[in-house]
């Protein structure tokens, strides 16, 4: 019977299969953890007297609550004393436990999302987990990979297994060409806004068609990354020659890479391989999308008008969000700019946002951060000169971190300040009590920073010459 | 994590209509920074029920003597975002022990179920029943996976996992259970490297 990707991956990670009775035990790869949701499962462990089972399938990283400005000092001041307490737990709990971390001392440290494929420790055809939602990331390798809860964290720290049900599979379809000026997160924003945020609920997502063949990785990641806003758990794009190219020479990558290769290859879905549900979209149908409401599926092309209100929730996100059905989005007065998330921060979406904003001006009251994913985008960044592009143009470049994605580590907006931002969540307060976000991509965030209000970024395509040329 | 089994809850319900009520609503990501479970109930939908200097307001969560309301009714899609565990820390902190709605994210439920917070999905017309009578006294019967409405309200079935449901009933923990599957694990790792 032919299979879907999902299909293969999964049966290759059955320990004890499913039953009415019981779920199946799966067996997990890769467990990435970071210092928010470890701490609690790692006192479940010392309290039973458990060890970690696996500690090198397991990798350590600190990100979530990390300050992203260094002090004249060279100190890196914490928001709260409590988040500086629960990153040296961290870094107690897997030295204890002889996790490889990548802590401040090392060259990979950065977004949990973003530094596992940096590593090659994600790899086609891999079960992958981490206490984060955005695991889903992951998928854009062919893996299957979703967060888990801190409960679930213990298990694998354990056994390194999860007990979990097989979901359905749902196979979303792009094809034809994506027009000049539409980028991955747009592609994403429009595919939940047509699903909605409950669309993927119960499904392993599929991507398929020409448009993710023809994208690149770094455009895959932010894809998959947001398959847990349509709520499914976990999103995948069969691995291809442009994964084998992204992997090859990092550091866990394969030593026989074309027998490895060759394998993958072989994990893509089979012709015919029957899917639970299938959804189609027209590439030349998407336009640039910026969400207007509180959640990633109140998403809508830039240059259309606000569709109304479909019942009380809407109605109190566009409250909210102080914006009105049936009038312009473009024009809205902007107050920050956030560049930067396991969503948008690596070396494409930093590239396109330099290229808006090389030569121009952040203007006046408009605060503007770029932050990048990792220590490696940081370095290869800071090697092609954007740095510089964003610092003459009045934007902050900071060190790797979440930041104002998630808003825990003191980088936030004010009470009722329009955030345009490259993230994943609008949710109300995401990023900072009271403030109004608007997720849209690098390039429309860029060109927000630089007009000062909500602004169609194909206006600016025709400045734009690759900076790196500029250099 | 150990809880007290549930074989069944009757209680009243406290109604938050919204839908699409997110992880960020019920504990926002400022205080994630805790290493413990413990007290975040405090905290539970902190940014509805305190002003910005942090007085309590008159939200209905600050009114309500919380153990007296076991049960709480979310909006359509409750539970969507993050896979924070606090979430469901911090509504059993607070004393609900289940929560009723139309749609339930899966991490959430996945989550709430390891932490003794029964997730009940249900039908959108005793969903609305509930959205409409606030704070009546309902009846979630685990071992007949039903609620039952007063005031002629009806009965109603609800599904829930097999499997969750006896560790609930029977205040299992799973990683006791994936202990017991030790040889089966090892036996994967040797064929498979
Ligand atoms: S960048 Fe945001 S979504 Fe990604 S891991 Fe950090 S907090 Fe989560």
């Amino acid at each position: 019977m032919p299979k879907t990707l999902f299909d293969k991956v999964w049966e290759r990670h059955v320990v004890v299969p499913e039953t009415a009775e019981h779920p199946a035990t799966l067996y997990i790869d890769l467990h990435l953890i970071h210092e928010v949701t470890s701490p609690q499962a790692f006192t479940v462990l010392k309290e039973r007297g458990l060890k970690v089972r696996r500690p090198d399938r397991t990798l350590a990283t600190i990100d979530h609550s990390t300050p992203t400005l260094i002090d004249a000092d060279g100190n890196r001041p914490f928001v709260t004393e409590q988040a500086e307490k629960q990153v040296s737990l961290l870094l107690a709990n897997t030295a204890e436990h002889g996790i490889e971390t990548h802590g401040w001392d090392s060259d990979y440290r950065g977004i949990v999302h973003v530094m596992g494929p940096e590593l090659g420790a994600t790899r086609p055809g891999m079960t992958i987990v981490c206490g984060d939602s955005h695991t889903s990331t992951h998928g854009a390798f062919g893996a299957i990979a979703f967060g888990i809860g801190t409960t679930q964290v213990g298990h694998v720290l354990a056994n390194q297994c999860i007990l979990m049900r097989k979901p359905k599979t749902m196979a979303i379809h792009v094809d034809g060409e994506l027009s000049d000026g539409v980028t991955p997160k747009d592609v994403i924003l429009a595919i939940i806004a047509e699903i909605g945020v409950g669309g993927g609920t119960g499904y392993a997502l599929e991507y398929r068609g020409s448009v993710f063949e023809n994208m690149s990785m770094d455009g895959r990641m932010t894809v998959c990354n947001m398959s847990i806003e349509a709520g499914a758990r976990c999103g995948m794009v069969a691995p291809d020659q442009t994964t084998f190219n992204y992997l090859e020479g990092r550091k866990f990558a394969p030593t026989d890479y074309e027998a490895a290769c060759e394998d993958w290859l072989s994990l893509a879905s089979d012709d015919g391989a029957a899917y639970d549900k299938e959804v189609f979209l027209k590439a030349e149908d998407i336009r640039p999308m910026v969400t207007y409401g509180t959640h990633p599926g109140m998403a809508m092309p830039i240059d259309a008008m606000i569709p109304a209100a479909a019942d009380e929730a809407e109605e109190n996100a566009l409250d909210y969000m102080q914006v009105k059905a049936g009038t312009e989005i473009e024009g809205l007065k902007v107050d920050r700019v956030f560049i930067g998330s396991c969503t948008n921060s690596r070396m494409e979406d930093l590239r396109a946002a330099a290229r808006i904003m090389s030569g121009a001006k952040v203007v006046g009251d408009v605060i503007a951060i770029v932050v990048p994913g990792s220590e490696l985008v940081k370095k290869q960044a800071e090697a092609e000169g954007l740095h510089e592009i964003f610092e003459t143009a009045g934007a902050q470049w900071r060190e790797p971190g979440c930041s104002m994605c998630i808003a825990m580590n003191g980088d936030k907006a004010a009470p009722g300040e329009l955030v345009v931002s490259t993230s994943n969540r609008n949710f109300a307060g995401r990023q900072g009590p009271g403030a109004r976000t608007i997720l849209a991509s690098p390039e429309t965030a860029a060109a927000a920073a630089i007009a000062g209000v909500l602004t169609d970024p194909r206006v600016f395509s025709d400045a734009g010459e690759d900076p790196t040329d500029v250099l | 994590m150990s809880f007290d089994p549930i074989k069944n809850i009757t209680s009243k319900t406290l109604v938050l209509p919204a839908a699409n009520i997110d992880t960020d609503q019920i504990i926002p990501a400022r205080f994630l920074t805790v290493t413990t479970r413990d007290g975040l109930g405090k905290h539970a939908f902190n940014d509805w029920r305190y002003d910005d200097d942090g007085t309590p307001n008159d939200h209905l969560l600050n009114q309500v003597n919380s153990p007296d309301y076991q049960i709480l009714v979310g909006g359509h899609n409750f539970g969507c975002g993050s896979s924070r565990e606090h979430a469901p820390w911090a509504l059993t902190d607070y004393g609900f022990r289940a929560v009723i709605s139309s749609e339930i994210a899966d991490i959430f439920k996945g989550n709430s179920l390891k932490n003794g917070l029964l997730p009940v999905v249900i039908e959108k017309s005793a969903h609305q029943w509930l959205l409409d009578h606030p704070g009546e006294e309902v009846t979630i019967d685990l071992e007949k996976c039903e609620v039952r409405l007063p005031k002629n309200g009806g009965t109603y079935s609800f599904e829930i996992d097999a499997f969750s449901r006896h560790c609930l009933m029977e205040g299992v923990d799973e990683m006791g259970y994936l202990g017991t599957q030790n040889d089966a694990i090892a036996e994967f790792e040797t064929n498979h490297g």
